[in-house]
């Protein structure tokens, strides 16, 4: 047997990161893309002009180009967690595992059906039939981000679950209560809400490249009126969701909402950070260091603890507090308790691990008694488990200049988007944007900026939560599979390779098909 | 009467299934193996590509599903062996993402590497990709190599769970002849029903006269390393396990009494092996004779779906464990909880409103057959 060596954490994670950031790279395309060409598809439908029906198939064709390498990306992601993190498959695959089966059944099946009515079905079926599966195709990949979705969100906030110490695993215990925990809806709203942004940019990007060009200016702007109107939509609600994804990383993951605003000492009407720089100089999180060279807040007083607590007094704690503990915290039942310490849950874990080491011992000699003994301990104890893992207070803060960074960006993009389709949207109408080359050109290069965003808002969300794959319950050195660092490495270098390889074509391929634009056959 | 066993066997059941349904699609897989041989000519290959481009989504959305199926079901079993023959199933997934790309990317002008890289892309998933998976299967009989400790979780240096007992982390499976049997009969098979579905759907005369010939050239391996599979296991000592102890222990002609405690998979197994071989002997014997791949396709269904069966049935250890007998994973040991199992029962209830939509979409895009004018004047064509 192989030791556990810190590299292969470290590898398997970066394996993990990788292969998930390059299928995020060509998933909200589909999403965002697929939305608006089935829009397109139905104008054609109802007015029958033909240049909706030349619109909708340019957009096709990329549409197609991108979802191979989707689905290309997305295969190795979905077995990863047999390969890499074989632990957390038997620890949690009795919750964690049947989302991504129904997402098999009820989704990818109906996308992989009627994708091929879409692209080759054009002469062959009914206009009614064929809009209905260019829609199905959008709606499968809509219900596959929903399960996969739940089945993340379900880690950051694990509910409708019972530890059962005979099976040392997790099991299921409330179905509905996975699937409808307000952390998944809201997440699942978001995120698709933020594929829906980047088709919008997509779209009014390269309709606005067109306009530069002087070319297929009939086309383009029927398209970037599309495009704005639909991005201007998914934009507010993206930005009203986020708000949600913050309100409830703040009751669930205090320690991301810490990461995220660079908060060391927690305070009562806490401001939130416009810009700022983070000093490298810091060390420790209990040093008196102050954690920023520089930063500007919002002048909104009070907007953290509203947003995260609906309360501009609410008092937000910063990393020292959650690794001291005593502030006050709600329990389940709404009444105020002090927070633990890391020590005393580190402590409780430990409990809840020895006494599951001794209810096993003792069911092992069938010793009844004893083992009720013990299992009453562990329930008592089991919302630590995963701190028995965790050697030092340290172990539990996520690195935090990347999770601050990439938080702030994403909201500063997501503000800038904002504007955008607002503005495009104001001249689209006007008529003016055919002749404002800067506003195109400002179109285009934002195309790239929503692949920005949508790649720090996961790193937002995932690194923030590290140490741990379950929240509180397993951290990732102990959902890690039992394989040795240079396999991984092998296989993350292959797939860095593959990828790259892949994504390059991919570009050259879209480049090509948007400069033969929309009068080509397609 | 639903009890926690029934859903254990009704799980069981489909896996089975749809691992018949993945290898009677892993057709694609045959033909992509024959893109090089069977056409002669740019225009040929661009036909074969076509009508495989136009099927190739169910057989890796079934592969996805499969997997998602088995760790919902059984995720001992997902994460033993996944995270322990590692080589393996990084091999075949390295080379199922090359055929996800291939189709869509090889006509694409800007395409960086050239149509015949994408094309032998998809010849490596033909080849790599049944063999493997076939071999893979045959683990199901011959055992690997594992520990499994459940009680590790409250280890503090090395909490885990499933250790495989060796670094090939897999690649050992493939010392073992048997499991080359399975593999090679995979191969050939794909092929075979390549080539009936090639005769079913194309209409040029050319590519059907070879594939017909391609029926026999790969039907005859098929059966050679089929059979000797067969007889080699029903033969073999098998895994069995205790009912009420849970003890494993290896048992003479385990499968073979399998089949016979179980009549029921009896006759599907032999059905399906009938199935099969009327597909071939009817397409070899008549010369219009082009429904082939029916016949054959059902029964490629029936005899994987039983042969599933025989491994998980009656008392019989489904992954066995050669390093350390009593780790072996069963059906009963292995499962997820009663409750998961019932939700995702019900869930279950779905699959067949997903095979009427695949059967009506398929029938609505497949009224006549397919030659190279249909490709070139389809826009959207590979
Ligand atoms: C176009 C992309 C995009 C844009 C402009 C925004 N987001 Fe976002 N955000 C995402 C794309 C995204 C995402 C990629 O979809 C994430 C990653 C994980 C997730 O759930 O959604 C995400 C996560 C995410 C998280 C972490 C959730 C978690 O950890 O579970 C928060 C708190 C926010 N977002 C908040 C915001 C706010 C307040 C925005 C205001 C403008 C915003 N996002 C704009
Ligand atoms: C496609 C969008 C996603 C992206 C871009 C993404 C990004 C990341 C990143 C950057 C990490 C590495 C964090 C670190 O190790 O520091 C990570 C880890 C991980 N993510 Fe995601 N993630 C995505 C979706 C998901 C989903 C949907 C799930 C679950 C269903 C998931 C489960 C995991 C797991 C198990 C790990 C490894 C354990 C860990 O390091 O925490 N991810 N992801
Ligand atoms: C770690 C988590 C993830 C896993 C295991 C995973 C798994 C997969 C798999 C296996 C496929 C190919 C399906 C096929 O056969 O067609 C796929 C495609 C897809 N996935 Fe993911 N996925 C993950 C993250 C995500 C996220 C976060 C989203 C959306 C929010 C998403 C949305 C999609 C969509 C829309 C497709 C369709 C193909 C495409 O977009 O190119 N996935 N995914």
């Amino acid at each position: 047997m192989e030791l556990l060596d810190a590299s292969l954490l470290g590898w398997s994670r970066a394996q993990f990161a990788l292969t998930a950031m390059y299928h995020w790279l060509f998933v909200p395309l589909t999403l965002g893309l697929g939305v608006i060409m089935s829009i397109m598809e139905t104008l054609y439908y109802r007015t029958g002009n033909e240049e909706w029906k030349k619109a909708t198939k340019f957009w096709m064709t990329l549409f197609g180009v991108n979802f191979a390498i989707g689905v290309a990306t997305g295969i190795i992601l979905e077995f990863e967690f047999g390969t890499n993190w074989s632990n957390y498959s038997w620890f949690v695959g009795d919750i964690f595992g049947a989302p991504l089966a129904i997402e098999g059944i009820m989704a990818f099946f109906m996308e992989a059906t009627f994708i091929s009515i879409m692209f080759f079905g054009w002469n062959k079926v009914g206009k009614g039939f064929h809009l209905a599966s260019t829609w199905l195709t959008v709606i499968g990949a809509t219900l596959s981000a929903l399960w996969i979705l739940v089945a993340n969100a379900w880690m950051q906030y694990p509910v409708g679950m019972e530890f059962n110490p005979d099976m040392s695993r997790n099991e299921m215990i409330d179905f509905w209560s996975i699937l409808f925990s307000p952390v998944a809806m809201n997440k699942f709203s978001h995120t698709v809400l933020s594929g829906w942004v980047q088709g919008a940019l997509f779209v009014i990007g390269i309709s606005g490249w067109f306009l530069i060009k002087k070319r297929n200016i009939q086309f383009s702007l029927k398209s970037m009126k599309v495009g704005a109107v639909f991005g201007l939509i998914a934009i507010v609600l993206l930005i009203y969701t986020g708000d949600g994804s913050a309100f409830h990383v703040s009751q669930k993951q205090p320690m991301k909402l810490a990461a995220m605003e660079g908060l060391y000492k927690g305070k009562e009407k806490a401001n939130i950070i416009a810009v700022g720089m983070l000093n490298g100089d810091k060390k420790a999180y209990n040093d008196s260091i102050d954690p920023f060279i520089f930063k500007i807040d919002v002048p909104i007083p009070g907007l953290l603890s509203f947003l995260g607590y609906r309360d501009i007094n609410a008092f937000v704690p910063g990393i020292q507090d959650i690794i001291d503990g005593g502030y006050m915290v709600k329990d389940a039942s709404g009444n105020g308790k002090p927070a633990l310490s890391f020590v005393e849950k580190q402590t409780s874990g430990m409990k809840a691990k020895d006494a599951l080491a001794g209810y096993q011992q003792a069911m092992a000699v069938k010793d009844t008694a004893t083992a009720e003994v013990h299992k009453a301990v562990l329930k008592d104890n089991y919302s630590n488990f995963g701190y028995a893992y965790l050697e030092k207070p340290e172990d539990l803060i996520p690195n935090v200049p990347m999770v601050f960074y990439s938080f702030h960006i994403m909201v500063g993009l997501g503000m800038f988007f904002l504007l955008l389709f607002a503005v495009v949207l104001f001249f689209v109408y006007k008529k003016k944007i055919e002749n404002m080359k800067w506003l195109n050109w400002v179109a285009v290069w934002s195309i790239p900026l929503g692949y920005v965003a949508g790649q720090v808002g996961w790193i937002v969300a995932e690194v923030g939560r590290q140490p741990w794959a379950i929240q509180d319950v397993l951290p990732v050195q102990a959902a890690v599979s039992d394989i040795s660092s240079g396999s991984v490495i092998i296989t993350f270098s292959l797939f860095a390779v593959l990828f790259t390889a892949l994504l390059v074509a991919e570009l050259r391929i879209m480049f090509k098909q948007i400069k033969k634009g929309p009068e080509a056959e397609h | 009467m639903i009890t926690y066993s029934f859903l254990q066997h009704y799980w069981w059941f489909i896996i089975s299934l749809l691992g018949g349904i993945l290898v009677f699609l892993l057709f694609v897989q045959g033909g992509q193996s024959m893109l090089f041989s069977l056409a002669k000519t740019d225009d040929e290959r661009r036909l074969l590509v076509n009508v495989l481009g136009r099927k190739w989504e169910y057989t890796f959305t079934t592969l996805v599903t499969f997997g998602g199926a088995f760790f919902a079901s059984f995720p001992l079993f997902y994460s033993t062996s996944f995270g322990g023959a590692y080589w393996v199933w990084m091999a075949i997934l390295f080379c199922f993402i090359l055929q996800a790309v291939s189709y869509e990317f090889q006509s694409k002008p800007g395409n960086v590497f050239g149509k015949t890289t994408y094309q032998v892309f998809l010849f490596i998933n033909g080849l790599l990709g049944t063999i493997l998976l076939g071999a893979a299967v045959a683990t199901f009989f011959t055992g690997s190599d594992f520990v499994v400790n459940k009680g590790n979780i409250t280890s503090s240096f090395q909490p885990v769970i499933s250790s495989w007992g060796n670094s090939w982390h897999g690649l050992e499976a493939l010392l073992n002849v048997r499991n080359w049997l399975l593999g090679l009969a995979v191969f050939f098979l794909a092929r075979t029903l390549a080539s009936l579905f090639f005769i079913n759907r194309l209409n040029n005369d050319a590519l059907e006269i070879r594939s017909r010939k391609a029926v026999v050239i790969n039907a005859i391996p098929f059966l050679v390393f089929f059979l000797s599979f067969v007889i080699w296991t029903l033969l073999a000592e098998g895994f069995a396990v205790d009912p009420t102890t849970g003890v494993v222990t290896m048992e003479k002609y385990k499968y073979f009494t399998n089949l016979i405690e179980m009549p029921v998979v009896l006759i599907l197994f032999l059905l399906g092996v009938v199935g099969v071989l009327w597909g071939i002997a009817g397409t070899v014997v008549k010369p219009g004779f082009k429904k082939g791949i029916w016949f054959a396709g059902a029964g490629t269904i029936l005899a994987v779906c039983s042969l599933f069966l025989v491994a998980g049935y009656n008392n019989t250890s489904f992954y066995p464990s050669t390093g350390d007998l009593q780790s072996s994973l069963t059906i009963f040991n292995s499962s997820s909880s009663e409750f998961t199992l019932k939700a995702m029962s019900i869930v279950s209830i779905l699959i067949p409103f997903v095979v009427a939509y695949i059967f009506y979409a398929w029938r609505a895009m497949e009224k006549k057959r397919t030659d190279i004018e249909d490709i070139k004047s389809d826009g959207h064509a590979y």
